[in-house]
């Protein structure tokens, strides 16, 4: 009986190690795929990218500073919120070097189908304009990343501020993230300028 | 080993409407017909292997570790379909989420292994996976259509009329609104043919 089931459990086990070990390159390649994509979306064309980790609030944001024949074009940072409807979305969101918003590209979300998950809605030809559409081209410097309901200038998704909410933190971490990054590279320059 | 096998589950033995098995998958993923089929063809690809695969083995399992031993072998290709799709469709994968690897503790599967596999040969238990599964992929496809028109007005995705759509079909509570009335339909229908 014993045996019986530990033939069981390790044959099993075998095949899944099999299986995982022909798919791992796949998915891997997958899930890279997807990442690239979306700095794409957002972000001007580029050559080549460097990523590093940031550190924020217990999580940490993943920075991809892009460059075009050794000129910076623009930095796509994965950022989330965890104050969804549905708890957390990640989303990515590629800046300028001036700070200005070029693209928002939404990783993934589990608001409300119909309301909140429209916040994944690419913009349609001659449809309205899409939710993500007006941070295209902002600056957060004179664009109030909140929802109009709180004093902000961003529209929110009718009948779902909650999500809108979400989704304006999420844009503001990682300005704010882009703002501490560049101001430390500048006094690590300064400090070195001044030796 | 017959015709009558490939076609029960499609209508006497329908998985959803006349078993009732498999309840938690069709309420959460029918929210579009391609997502309803791609969780049937999820199930239809387990029912067929697991099915297969126990009735080879079932002479060899003791009585009291038949239970575990068929979740075992379940999961073992719940986990393959799982890592099969994330690698060759993200996409689908990523909408299905965690209703994959839940195909695990689908009723579905678990009682056709003790109810068919484990007392029948192997061809007529992979047809009766394939019966099965087909059956859940139809029904689950049709919800899903019918959730995707009223909800949005599109069906696998295209948009047929420029509609803000029920938004309550979309949302859990047309989930149950439209199994009931299938399976009134389905009822009706029935009676009619008996």
């Amino acid at each position: 009986m014993l045996l019986t089931l530990l033939i069981i459990t390790f044959v099993s086990s075998a095949v899944v190690g099999f299986v995982y070990s022909l798919t791992e390159k796949p998915i891997g390649e997958v899930k890279k795929k997807k990442i690239k994509a979306s700095i794409e979306q957002v972000i001007p064309a580029f050559d080549t990218v460097t990523t590093f980790k940031v550190a924020d609030d217990g999580d940490s944001l993943v920075f991809y500073s892009a460059t075009k024949n050794g000129a910076a074009v623009g930095t796509a940072i994965e950022t989330f919120d965890n104050n969804g409807f549905s708890g957390h979305i990640s989303i990515m969101v590629g800046f300028l070097p001036d700070g200005t918003i070029n693209g928002v590209a939404v990783l993934s979300q589990n608001e409300t189908p119909g309301l909140g998950a429209k916040m994944s809605e690419k913009q349609k030809e001659g449809a309205k304009p899409a939710f993500t559409t007006q941070f295209l081209g902002k600056n957060p410097i004179n664009f109030k990343l909140a929802v109009t309901k709180d004093g902000g200038n961003v529209d929110a998704i009718t009948a779902s501020t909650i999500s809108s909410r979400a989704f304006c933190l999420a844009v503001q971490r990682a300005y704010d993230a882009l703002k501490a990054h560049q101001a430390a590279d500048m006094d690590y320059s300064q400090l070195v300028n001044a030796e | 080993m017959n015709f009558q096998n490939l076609t029960k589950g499609i209508f006497k033995e329908n998985p959803t409407f006349v078993l009732m098995l498999g309840m938690c998958p069709t309420l959460a993923t029918t929210t579009s017909a391609i997502n309803g089929i791609g969780m049937g063809a999820a199930t239809l690809a387990v029912l067929i292997m697991s099915n297969l695969a126990i009735s080879l083995i079932a002479q060899y399992i003791p009585a009291k570790v038949r239970i575990p031993s068929y979740i075992v072998v379940i999961a073992a290709f719940v986990s393959m379909i799982d890592l099969l799709m994330q690698a060759y469709v993200p996409d689908l994968h990523a909408t299905l989420g965690i209703f994959i690897p839940l195909i695990v503790v689908n009723c579905i599967v678990l009682g056709r292994a003790e109810a068919f596999a484990s007392t029948n040969g192997a061809l007529a238990s992979a047809l009766d996976g394939f019966s099965i599964g087909l059956g859940f992929t139809l029904s689950l496809g049709t919800i899903g259509a019918i959730r995707e028109l009223l909800g949005s007005g599109a069906i696998f995705g295209q948009t047929l009329i420029e509609t803000d759509g029920i938004l309550i079909f979309v949302l859990a509570p047309g989930a149950f609104l439209v199994l009931g009335y299938l399976m009134v339909l389905f009822n009706m229908l029935k009676k009619k043919l008996a």
